[in-house]
């Protein structure tokens, strides 16, 4: 079995008659970093919310582990561990107890050595006798993280977790993630940093409205999807675009020193050659020429905006 | 590994952390109930208790003992049991709760249980004060335990629903304030319901609270107002009703989950 959650029509409408999540169908692989991305409220929370029991489905099922998580809850969200997006803490609580509380609830047996372990790895040890109230935001977020990973979940949910949070932790997070994906646990995290995306994911779903609009290898996704820029520096700057080159997307930047030429790097014919070939003929020199991959964040805009246009 | 039937450290963990928290704020929660003790024994106990002789051949000082005991009980059972469940709604840390693979019934008995030990401890610190201004025998000590184990685990789980149900801090004081306490004074927590005149003897039958404080001061005394399995029966009444109110509210999911 390689799958390891498997989410099927899935929806939700809330009490207010606000329909948060369109059918849902999705699949996620034993081990992979998964990353859910979309725009301020695009269902993401909620979806999270249903599959970890806070919020209940209006309709549809999701199978954690081979587990349902209505039928079988018990032994499904024993699978899952959830960051929150927000921080919530019991102010006046130890960062050692709170972990503690975390695993007793899950129904875990206590385990000193491996609460000791999560700590130390994410920089809390020193911290584990001071009261949360006292931590900074960065740190109650390191708790909240040691928390969730309190009782050895399969599953991690990560709702945001750069919220706030400095380059620094972001890294640590980050390589954290990482260890842990290497460790067998299987990662769905949600973001709106897209280098975020880049950077970890190996799979990568883009949420809209409640409506999951594209699951995607992130390698297959940026070929896929991914348009080219071509930049060419030029020797004397030019007033305007010859009439010769209206047969290619071009614009004339930096006062005319520079030309971008935006085109679908998997198209058979790109039209770079072409191109080059026209200013050699209308006698425009260049000095240097570059290529550069569009984004994901491009990507991911121009997905969410609908248009089948990648660029303005 | 699969999981247990019944989340014994699930269970565990909430019942600890809500007994840390009561302990955290031990003094407080003591000395208001034993100072107001103190004061309605200098007050009832002393100066009027002085004048009134004795009331179903008890002195007066004693015979309020048990009232006195019931009247903070309800109060603070009530509160305890729903600033438990309120608070983590409030500052949101519920999640957790909610996505542990605990049962209703195991989050229940957890909270309950934890608000229930505090009464229970109080309600032995108000007797031990109590004990202090009037000498007091008590006639059946394993079931006054018992009633009060009870009472504490039936009011605690009517807070719990209150707890649940409210929206912010005055709600939750609403139940107590206006509806218990006056039930309180008026069921008979210090006279006994023969002393009212006939007809008011009647409505006073309507009011449960009478039940419960008869069942208990019964315990001390070897009688109350109405035969003791009569307040039993009205106890365990109340506790299977807020029970049931309690497994609706789970079941639906009402005010705890969207
Ligand atoms: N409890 C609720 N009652 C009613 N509507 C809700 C509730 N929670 C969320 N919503 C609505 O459901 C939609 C999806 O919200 P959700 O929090 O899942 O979005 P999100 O993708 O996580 O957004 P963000 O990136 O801002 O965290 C939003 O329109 C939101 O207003
Ligand atoms: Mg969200």
């Amino acid at each position: 079995m390689s799958d390891i959650l498997t989410i099927t029509d899935l929806t939700k409408t809330y009490a207010s008659g606000l329909k948060a999540l369109k059918p849902i169908n999705l699949a996620i692989r034993r081990g992979e970093i998964f990353a859910l991305l979309g725009p301020n409220g695009a269902g993401k929370t909620t979806l999270i919310s249903i599959i970890c029991g806070i919020v209940t489905p209006s309709a549809g099922s999701v199978v954690a582990d081979g587990h349902d998580i209505q039928a079988d809850y018990r032994n499904a969200r024993m699978k899952i561990g959830l960051v929150p997006q927000e921080l919530t803490s019991d102010r006046w609580e130890t960062v050692w107890n709170t972990v503690r509380f975390s695993r007793g609830l899950y129904g875990r047996a206590p385990n000193p050595a491996f609460l000791e372990r999560v700590l130390r790895d994410l920089s809390l040890w020193d911290k584990r006798n001071d009261q949360l109230q006292t931590l900074s935001g960065g740190m109650k977020r390191r708790v909240m993280i040691a928390k969730a990973l309190s009782h050895e979940p399969m599953i991690l949910f990560l709702d945001e977790p750069s919220a706030g949070v400095d380059v620094e932790l972001r890294r640590d997070m980050w390589a954290l993630v990482r260890r842990l994906r290497d460790s067998g646990v299987t990662i769905i995290l949600t973001t709106h940093y897209i280098e975020e995306a880049e950077e970890m994911a190996d799979r990568i779903g883009v949420i809209n409205k409640g409506e999951l609009i594209l699951v995607e290898e992130k390698k297959a996704l940026l070929s896929k999807l991914g348009r080219k820029q071509l930049t060419l520096h030029l020797q004397a700057p030019l007033a305007a675009l010859p009439e010769g080159l209206g047969a290619w997307r071009l614009a004339l930047r930096d006062g005319g020193q520079t030309i971008d030429y935006d085109f679908d790097a998997n198209a058979r014919d790109t039209g770079v050659a072409a191109l080059l070939r026209r200013l050699d003929e209308l006698g425009i020199p260049f000095t240097d020429i570059n290529t550069q991959q569009s984004s994901l964040e491009d990507i991911f805009v121009s997905l969410v905006q609908g248009g089948k246009e990648a660029r303005p | 590994m699969s999981a247990p039937r019944f989340n014994a450290h699930g269970v565990w963990a909430i019942y600890r952390f809500e007994v840390s928290r009561a302990l955290r704020t031990i003094w407080q929660s003591l000395a208001t109930p034993v100072i107001t003790t103190a004061l309605y024994f200098v007050v009832f106990g002393s100066a009027i208790g002085s004048r009134m002789g004795e009331v179903d051949g008890v002195s007066y000082g004693a015979f309020i003992v048990p009232g006195l005991i019931m009247l903070t009980l309800f109060t603070e059972s009530i509160f305890n049991a729903a600033f438990g469940i309120y608070f983590p709604k409030f500052t949101g840390t519920i999640y957790e709760v909610l996505s542990a693979p605990v049962s209703s019934f195991e989050i229940v008995l957890a909270y309950v249980g934890a608000a229930a030990t505090k009464s229970v401890v109080l309600g032995l610190v108000i007797l031990a004060t109590a004990s202090l201004f009037v000498p007091i025998h008590i006639a059946h000590p394993l079931a006054m335990i018992a009633f009060l184990v009870l009472i504490s685990a039936t009011f605690c789980l009517f807070g719990f629903i209150i707890g649940i149900c409210s929206n912010n801090f005055e709600q939750m004081q609403v139940v107590p304030m206006l509806v218990v306490t006056p039930l309180t004074f008026l069921g008979g927590a210090f006279y006994s319901i023969s002393m009212l005149p006939p007809a008011w003897q009647t409505v006073a039958y309507f009011n449960p609270v009478v039940y419960l404080i008869s069942g208990f001061r019964w315990t001390f005394f070897g009688q109350g107002d109405v035969p003791v399995v009569t307040s039993l029966v009205a106890t365990l009444a109340f506790f299977f009703i807020c029970l049931g109110v309690v497994a609706w509210i789970f079941r639906t999911g009402y005010r705890l989950k969207n």
